[in-house]
């Protein structure tokens, strides 16, 4: 998913054959772009707009009158712009995108179209719910299906983002904790976990204690037993772990950790390699966030926006942020009733009539420990992630996980013999790991294979994380390459790996030649940071 | 299954290649007596045509806004969005890419990014702004506490102005995560003395304008005090179309400007996904949450873009870093910065100008109902009306009617009965002269 930060070569770099110059500095259909800033005018505008009514101004004495400095373009420059901007990235759809732990799997227009409909697209979050009983339906249906995929019992729907459903739930155990008198201090993560897991705990005021991995990749129950104390709030373990492995005693970790009274929080970022094959809630997971935009192909959008659902057990259910729906009939036949509130009516508050529960929300018990967001949550998302489930069925999400799971292993096993996997002959879960010692005495890194890639087409995989193996290379194919795709990957990485180990290293240090860009130098950027466009604009 | 390419051959001949004879070999460190083996409650694979009959059956159930008179807002607003921008968004470069780490092939993203930060950071008159939060809220709780880092106080001291969900979400993660967290009481006429509330131990003041309650505030003085006093101020907007009419923050001394973008370029969806926005001066850079994108040069010298300052972040700093954020809210980003660009200055000065032309024309026809009274001395496009009685059980009974005519606060403060009479009233470019006349007919009727 993340990647540690590049090396930059700030040598100028040679001249490649075909690198004749042109005119404009475009080649073919690969265009140059200016910025907006250095095309658009603060006079030009692509919109037609009528001219306000004439009305007394009623903003006191706070009208902005000077230059604000935006530039516009008419329609048919902003188009161009954009697009050829878009030309200038790679994505799904460009192709194999194998970026481990961040699962880059298709995404499916279908789920694009339902979300714009006007009844979902179209609709404020605060319009009286009597208007929008099938927003509230369709955010039941959906914590329907989580609930059942994770087999624990409640979905906290709000979270924006994956890192925002550990922040939440953390926080659910928190306030667990905080009901029972405990004040526990220490969060447990084993050193493979992804970056969010440690920096949300200390965001909420834990002590990170690292638990280190075993030669095998995964986590020895023995040295989450030697951690355990009184102390301790909560284990998160990401399984399958972001070394692509099952921990396989989970079970025995979720037992230890409910032992000492702490609990026991997956990161559901590799949930797909396992929907429909077992639920985290009977392995005696807690707490466990869903990437909607990993998992249940929601897209990624350049960055985002996600979405981070929190499954919750019985335990932490009371405490869930608001507002959720209340389902208190599984098949979800009763009206539903949504809470917005978190505290219970306070007996001060009596309005002049009493609040109809079909205009507003209803309040919940006092045990929700607050609010993560404004409204509630990814709606767009939730669509989304709902149009996706419905067209696999529970024994189309199955099968995904096993097709994802079968790729991973499939270029494992066509790779093992030219690179080196992490973890030996393992069969891997849904992402296959190397490491770097197969470049020793090739004068080259993985960073420089990565960049290889992309002169042959690729997305790179994920590198250098996880931390604990050096030089990572994290393969997560996903479940939807077709075997001609994968293997035409295999092929390529394999003839890449032969050009590394023959000596060929100006292919790999000046890569990539035939990007958008040649390597950038990050230092320069950090070293002077320009992160906005100052010159004058035209006016 | 549609979504899934390989067939049953290739799945044998990958087996063979792996060497085992069956896919249960690779789930074998998952311990058998929790294994699933499809006893899922749930239903079986559909086609396309069947997944969009349930899911619009679904949306039929819910009125669209643009199906009936609107005035909802409070921190979500109905704008027109070009066609131009729906469709770009929807390039699949943009998309189904992801976050550009790989930056020689993601300089489309990177790019419209660094457009983005420069267009937040004129709109709102700040040094620089990140490539995007989550939305309005999320972003407000981060300022708090990238403040509290900056002046090492621990204690935010929130406008009774505030939106109320942005106040409940800064609240809980203040005091998650130990922070002191002073909310003042709403004001709806307006008036508040934050100032008297600064003292030694205040890392920040959070006040919003156009305040949840439509007034507009000049935050000059206020931002003298605080920093007299040590502390940042903390400027607050859910309505970034003001900004193309009203006075921005950083030119009234705002330290970091939090703000919603939804209402440029993005859809109502029903409160997400939006576009958080966050700005502040460049002193400050290095305390900011969230990703940034830089200028730079590649190896032949061409100019390229990178995120950068990545040292504060997550994936590097792990516990140390200045947030647990890594997504960024880039699509909507994209949809803000075509709009606006679309817009240019020209376009989102006039847009402003017709939302409070708007506006006015409403407060004069609802000020003329008998029994209302427009609380607003000052208003952009939103503003407040105390009706006679509940104001949940009006809004009920005008959306019977086919009017959507706002929000009573009683929704979002259901603790304070003095505030159960007022509804916040919204308009924007997409009223007609028509839609006002029906609230106004509609609101003689029910009251």
């Amino acid at each position: 998913m993340l990647i540690a930060p590049i090396e930059p070569r700030t040598s100028a770099g040679q001249t490649v054959a075909s690198d004749a110059p042109t005119f404009s500095g475009n080649r073919g259909l690969a265009v140059e772009e200016p910025l907006i800033f250095e095309i658009g005018r603060t006079d030009t505008t692509g919109v037609d707009l009528e001219e306000p009514a004439p009305v007394t101004p009623r903003l006191g004495k706070l009208e902005r009158t000077t230059p604000i400095g935006l530039p516009g373009l008419s329609e048919p420059q902003t188009m161009r712009h954009y697009v050829r901007l878009s030309q200038r990235n790679y994505g799904i759809d460009t192709g194999i995108f194998p970026l481990g732990s961040c699962t880059m799997k298709h995404n499916p227009r279908l789920n694009e179209r339902m979300a714009r409909l006007p009844g979902f697209g179209d609709i404020h979050p605060l319009q009286p719910l009597s208007t929008v009983p099938g927003a509230v339906a369709l955010i039941a249906e959906l914590s329907r299906w989580l609930s059942e995929l994770t087999g624990m019992p409640a979905i906290a729907m709000t979270p924006k983002a994956g890192a925002h459903g550990e922040l939440t739930g953390l926080m659910a155990i928190k306030a667990a904790l905080e009901s029972r008198g405990e004040k526990r201090s220490v969060v447990l993560v084993p050193e493979s976990a992804h970056g969010t897991n440690p920096a949300t705990a200390a965001l909420l005021g834990y002590r990170v204690e690292a638990v280190p991995a075993r030669a095998d990749g995964t986590v020895d129950v023995a040295e989450i037993r030697k951690r355990l104390s009184p102390d301790v709030a909560a284990l998160m373990l990401t399984n399958p772990n972001t070394c692509g492995l099952f921990e396989r005693d989970v079970v025995a970790i979720a037992e230890a950790v409910h032992a000492a009274g702490a609990y026991f929080y997956a990161d559901g970022a590799n949930f797909n390699a396992i929907v429909g094959k077992v639920r985290p809630g009977d392995l005696g997971v807690d707490a466990m966030h869903i990437n909607l935009h990993k998992t249940f192909s929601t897209p990624h959008g350049g960055g985002g926006p996600g979405a981070g659902p929190v499954a919750l057990c019985a335990a932490l259910a009371p405490f869930m942020p608001v507002p959720y729906v209340k389902v208190s009939d599984p098949a979800g036949l009763t009206p539903l009733r949504y809470v917005e509130h978190a505290s219970p009516p306070s007996p001060r508050a009596t309005p002049a009539s009493p609040q109809a529960p079909s205009a507003s929300g209803e309040r919940g018990s006092g045990r929700s420990f607050g609010r993560m967001c404004a409204f509630h949550g990814q709606m767009g998302m939730f669509v989304r992630a709902l149009a996706y489930m419905l067209s696999h069925g529970a024994d189309g999400l199955a099968q995904a996980s096993e097709d994802a799971v079968l790729g991973a292993n499939y270029i494992r096993a066509s790779l093992s013999d030219l690179m080196s996997p992490a973890f030996g002959d393992r069969s891997c879960m849904h992402e296959a790991l190397f490491d770097d010692r197969w470049l020793e005495g090739t004068g080259l890194t993985t960073l420089d294979f990565a960049k290889a890639m992309i002169d042959e087409g690729f997305h790179p995989m994920t590198v250098y994380f996880p931390l604990v193996v050096h030089g990572a290379m994290l393969i997560e194919p996903t479940e939807s390459e077709s075997k001609q795709s994968l293997d035409h990957f295999i092929a390529s990485l394999r003839s890449l790996a032969d050009a590394a180990k023959s000596g060929d290293t100006s292919r790999f240090k000046e890569a990539p030649r035939f990007a958008p860009r040649r390597r950038l130098d990050e230092t320069k950027a950090a070293r002077e940071p320009r992160l906005r466009w100052c010159q004058t604009l035209r006016v | 299954m549609r979504y899934l390419p390989l067939t049953d051959a290739d799945r044998k001949a990958m087996l063979a290649k792996i060497g085992v004879t069956d896919i249960d070999v690779l789930f074998a460190d998952i311990p058998l007596d929790k294994r699933l083996d499809g006893r899922l409650a749930l239903p079986k694979t559909k086609g396309e045509l069947e997944v969009e009959r349930e899911l619009t059956r679904l949306a039929a159930h819910n009125v669209p806004a643009g199906s009936v008179p609107f005035f909802v807002g409070a921190g979500a607003y109905r704008h027109h969005v070009p066609a131009t921008v729906d469709h770009l968004i929807q390039r699949s470069e943009f998309l189904t890419s992801y976050t550009p780490y790989q930056p020689e092939i993601a300089q489309g993203t990177l790019q419209y990014l660094f457009e983005f930060q420069t267009q937040v950071a004129a709109l709102t008159a700040m040094e620089v702004a990140n490539a995007s939060m989550y939305d309005g809220s999320t972003a407000t709780a981060e300022a708090v506490l990238m403040a509290m880092r900056i002046t090492r106080r621990n204690r935010a001291v929130l406008a009774g102005n505030l939106h109320p969900h942005y106040r409940e979400t800064v609240e809980t993660l203040g005091r998650m995560s130990g922070h002191d967290i002073v909310s003042l009481p709403p004001a709806p006429h307006g008036k508040e003395d934050l100032a008297a509330q600064i003292g030694g131990d205040v890392a920040c003041v959070v006040v919003q304008t156009p305040d949840f309650y439509g007034h507009l505030h000049d935050l000059t003085a206020l931002a003298e005090k605080a920093h007299a006093a040590g502390a940042l101020v903390i400027a607050v907007f859910t309505e970034a179309v003001s900004l193309g009419l009203v006075q921005p923050p950083g030119a009234m001394g705002a330290d970091i400007v939090a703000g919603e973008g939804q209402s440029i370029g993005n859809a109502l969806s029903f409160g997400g996904p939006y576009v958080g926005l966050l700005a502040t001066r460049q002193k400050y850079v290095r305390q900011m949450p969230g990703r940034l994108c830089g200028e730079t040069v590649d190896l032949d010298g061409r100019r390229g873009f990178v995120l950068t300052l990545s040292a504060r972040e997550q994936h590097i700093r792990r516990e140390k870093a200045t947030s647990n954020i890594c997504t960024n809210s880039g699509l909507c980003a994209l949809a803000f910065t075509i709009h606006m660009t679309l817009l240019g200055e020209t376009g989102l000065r006039r847009l402003a100008r017709i939302n409070h032309a708007n506006a006015v024309q409403l407060a004069d026809r609802l000020a003329k109902v008998p029994g209302v009274e427009v609380l607003n001395e000052t208003f952009f496009n939103e503003l407040t009306i105390r009706v006679p009685g509940d104001a949940a059980g009006v809004i009920e009974k005008l959306a019977a009617k086919g009017v959507l005519g706002g929000v009573p606060v009683s929704r979002l403060e259901p603790d304070r009965p003095e505030l159960a009479d007022l509804i916040v009233v919204a308009s924007t470019e997409v009223n007609t002269d028509g839609d006002r006349a029906a609230y106004e007919r509609a609101l003689r009727e029910v009251l």
